[in-house]
């Protein structure tokens, strides 16, 4: 990987797709001190370098919403550095990382720790997530003001639901307060229990204890309700079922603010990749059935979907290397969020100008992201290029995160990310 | 003038008229407390029975010195050595008190519409010295005493109210004893201590503090209690003190003559820097003066009236 100083890039000949303007035309995308701006006369253009995009389509910086980078306090899973350069191979620009680290992101402290490393690196924008909750304990509020100071996004308690709906109400009220968004992890816990997978035929069959898809779809009522009972806003995090997703779109019919992001597993495997007890299926919310991986595609066309998130989430070899019971919870998701989600265009399911909107454009806006999330006049440079029509196979060695994770390896993908571009600076991504 | 009700139980039964005519009253009996001899034979011979259930300095000291201003017999009720600790409830309290035929009660309780429940069971006066969350009158009438002294048309006004607004009985009272006079209300909190319901006409939400405090002519500030952050509604005290407390900076862009009051008690440093309070910048003592005048001419207007 290697980067280049530039105060004006020309990206010639690319198709490029930008949501704010609905527009996918080939043209070219002129880059001057890290904005983007209208082409200048021809003659006035001096010392530019130029990046061939051709055959290549170019997408705003695509934002990875939710993201487990394990630093501090777990950096075996992964670190900072590892989890970014996963995200550069992956096509990512920007990521926002949420707060379960440990200590927990709830203070000034750890807020600007992330930050500082983040500006040392040097390498893609890092949106911290704060925590709902004083050290994710679900007992009282953190604080969220100091957080907002510290360069805090968003809010979450995400790896747990905020179980008690009086401290959940009160902090969509308080966040409100600072314009800061709260992402809840909705889900019954109780319902949950000691589940380890989607409850139903699989379960039954393998003989573990089953997630009923009422713990998610609970969780989403109540916080729909709260966020709509309030008048406040509300991201719903990781949907992953048919139910959650008629919940959602009945609550944006009734004028309700909540948005939400799935994540590509939920609408590219069912639970039957458990059926031999691979751990490395093993998430939470859990993998589904069929039924809902088709209405999770179905909402992303409709738009009841508004972001596609990886919910990356790093665990060691010898901590994946378990039963389903004593498994952790979680797998990676940088490098192939995007792949996954091109299967879908490739599959008709959804067109480039949605895979711009749901992985860029929806993230900026929902997070407030500032100028990102479009290639028009003005905005921030952030940008994707890839390659679309170019084969791939996912191997284990092409993990760039410190954890493999994943069920997808082996598998073979059609388009990848060739670069990306932070703030002007170009960064190879593969 | 005249008022023909025999309780004041709430701002919202008061016209504006009533209101000022209440002041005007004041003013009038502020001048005894400003003589050598400060008593007057206005109400000798009338029982006043005040019944504090919560803890109160200024409140209850006010009144029992108005009373005695005014030649009127009255007793104060120590509720922790009286049979309330027997479990006596509030209607038996009232029942067997109003047997020894007194003339008004002065009553401060914990719970929202007490005054309004003891009034149905006497026919003496009620006045509410404080209900819960709900009203707080006479604190709303001398702080629009205090406004008026200085500031002719109240109507002109913007006034701030910023703190903890939810909990407040004098945030109740003064909002609508203000704004029914006038006044262009801003209210600020952290939006878990807002009242997101009210509907009145010259009552705002002010987006931030900066808001709230820009060219206001009368901040009104409220105590916000430590308790607050056990049941969520905010996160700490510090938290608290760094984004929502009114600093000099912050009052440096208020109206140049601004008036700050507090009703009491303060937590300095917290709420309101205390170099405001210590740069004499506040109202706070002149609000504690005016109270007296104020609960005279409550217990003068009320005890006149003929049943």
């Amino acid at each position: 990987m290697y980067e280049y100083d530039m105060q004006k890039l020309l990206i010639k000949n690319g198709i490029v797709v930008d949501p704010l303007t609905k527009t996918e035309v080939k043209r070219d995308v002129y880059i001057e001190d890290g904005i983007i701006k209208d082409m200048p006369p021809k003659q006035k253009i001096g010392g530019v370098k130029t990046l061939d995009a051709e055959n290549s389509i170019v997408f705003p910086g695509l934002i990875d919403m939710h993201v487990h980078l394990r630093e501090p306090g777990y950096e075996y899973k992964e670190t900072i550095k590892s989890g970014m350069e996963a995200a550069v191979a992956g096509g990512f620009t920007s990521i926002c990382c949420m707060p379960n680290t440990n200590p927990v992101n709830d203070s000034k402290v750890v807020g600007s720790f992330l930050l500082d490393k983040s500006k040392s690196l040097n390498l893609i924008n890092l949106f911290p997530i704060g925590a709902i909750s004083k050290g994710l304990q679900g007992t009282s509020l953190a604080n969220i003001g100091e957080l907002k100071e510290s360069g805090a996004v968003a809010l979450s308690d995400d790896g747990n639901p905020v179980e008690d709906g009086a401290l959940m109400g009160r902090a969509l009220l308080y966040a409100r307060t600072f314009d800061l968004p709260v992402i809840s992890h909705s889900e019954d816990s109780k319902l949950r229990g000691k589940g380890v997978i989607n409850e139903g035929a699989i379960s039954e069959r393998l003989g573990v204890v089953g997630i009923p898809s009422i713990a998610e779809e609970i969780g989403v009522a109540r916080d729909v309700m709260l966020a709509g009972y309030y008048g406040a806003n509300v991201h719903i995090a990781h949907v992953s079922t048919s139910g959650s997703v008629d919940i959602i779109k009945k609550a944006k019919q009734s004028g309700i603010n909540v948005t939400c992001e799935t994540c590509p597993h939920y609408f590219s495997l069912t639970e039957n990749a458990l059926l031999n007890y691979n751990a490395d299926a093993k998430m939470n919310p859990p993998l589904r059935t069929e039924k809902d991986v088709e209405a999770i595609i179905k909402a992303l066309y409709d738009g009841a979907i508004d972001a596609i998130a990886s919910d990356h989430a790093p665990h060691s070899k010898d901590e994946k290397d378990a039963t389903l019971d004593a498994a952790p919870f979680g797998i990676i998701g940088l490098q192939t969020s995007l792949p996954l989600t091109l299967r879908l265009f490739y599959g008709k399911k959804i067109s480039l100008m949605q895979v711009a909107e749901l992985m860029s454009f929806n993230p900026a806006k929902i997070l407030k992201l500032g100028r990102r999330g479009s290639l028009q006049n003005g905005y921030i440079a952030d940008i994707t290029l890839v390659d679309i029509k170019k084969e791939w196979k996912f191997t284990e060695n092409s993990i760039k995160s410190l954890s493999k994770n994943s069920p997808f390896i082996g598998e073979k993908f059609k388009g990848i990310a060739t670069a990306v571009i932070v703030d002007g600076r170009l960064i190879e991504a593969n | 003038m005249s008022f023909n009700k025999k309780d004041l139980i709430s701002i919202k039964d008061l016209s504006a008229s009533d209101i000022n005519y209440f002041i005007e009253t004041a003013k009038e009996f502020k001048k005894i407390s400003l003589k050598d001899i400060k008593k007057v034979p206005t109400l000798r011979g009338k029982t006043v029975v005040n019944i504090f259930y919560e803890p109160s300095t200024r409140t209850r000291s006010s009144f029992e010195i108005a009373q005695k201003r005014m030649s009127a017999d009255s007793l104060s009720i120590a509720v922790s050595q009286s049979s309330v600790t027997k479990g006596e409830s509030l209607k038996d309290t009232i029942l067997n008190l109003e047997a020894m035929k007194p003339d008004a009660f002065v009553l401060r309780h914990s719970e929202s519409g007490a005054a309004h429940f003891v009034s149905k069971w006497t026919k003496a006066s009620v006045i509410n010295a404080g209900d819960g969350i709900n009203e707080h009158p006479t604190q709303c009438l001398l702080d629009i005493m205090t406004v008026i002294e200085e500031k002719k048309d109240v109507g002109s006004l913007k006034v701030a109210i910023i703190g903890d607004i939810y909990h407040s009985r004098v945030a109740r009272s003064d909002i609508y004893g203000f704004s029914k006079l006038g006044a262009d209300v801003y209210l600020y909190a952290p939006h878990s201590l807002l009242p997101r319901l009210i509907e009145l006409k010259n009552v705002k939400i002010a987006r931030n503090m900066e808001e709230a405090v820009k060219d206001a002519d009368v901040i009104i500030m409220l105590r916000i209690q430590k308790e607050r952050a056990s049941y969520y509604f905010i996160p700490s005290i510090e938290e608290y003190r760094n984004f929502f407390q009114l600093t000099p900076e912050l009052l440096s862009t208020a109206s140049k003559r601004v008036m700050v009051l507090h009703p009491g008690p303060v937590n300095r440093d917290v709420e309101i820097a205390g170099s405001i309070i210590n740069g004499g910048k506040t109202c706070i003592f002149k609000q504690v003066e005016n109270g007296v005048a104020i609960r005279m001419a409550c217990l003068y207007i009320l005890l006149s009236y003929k049943k």
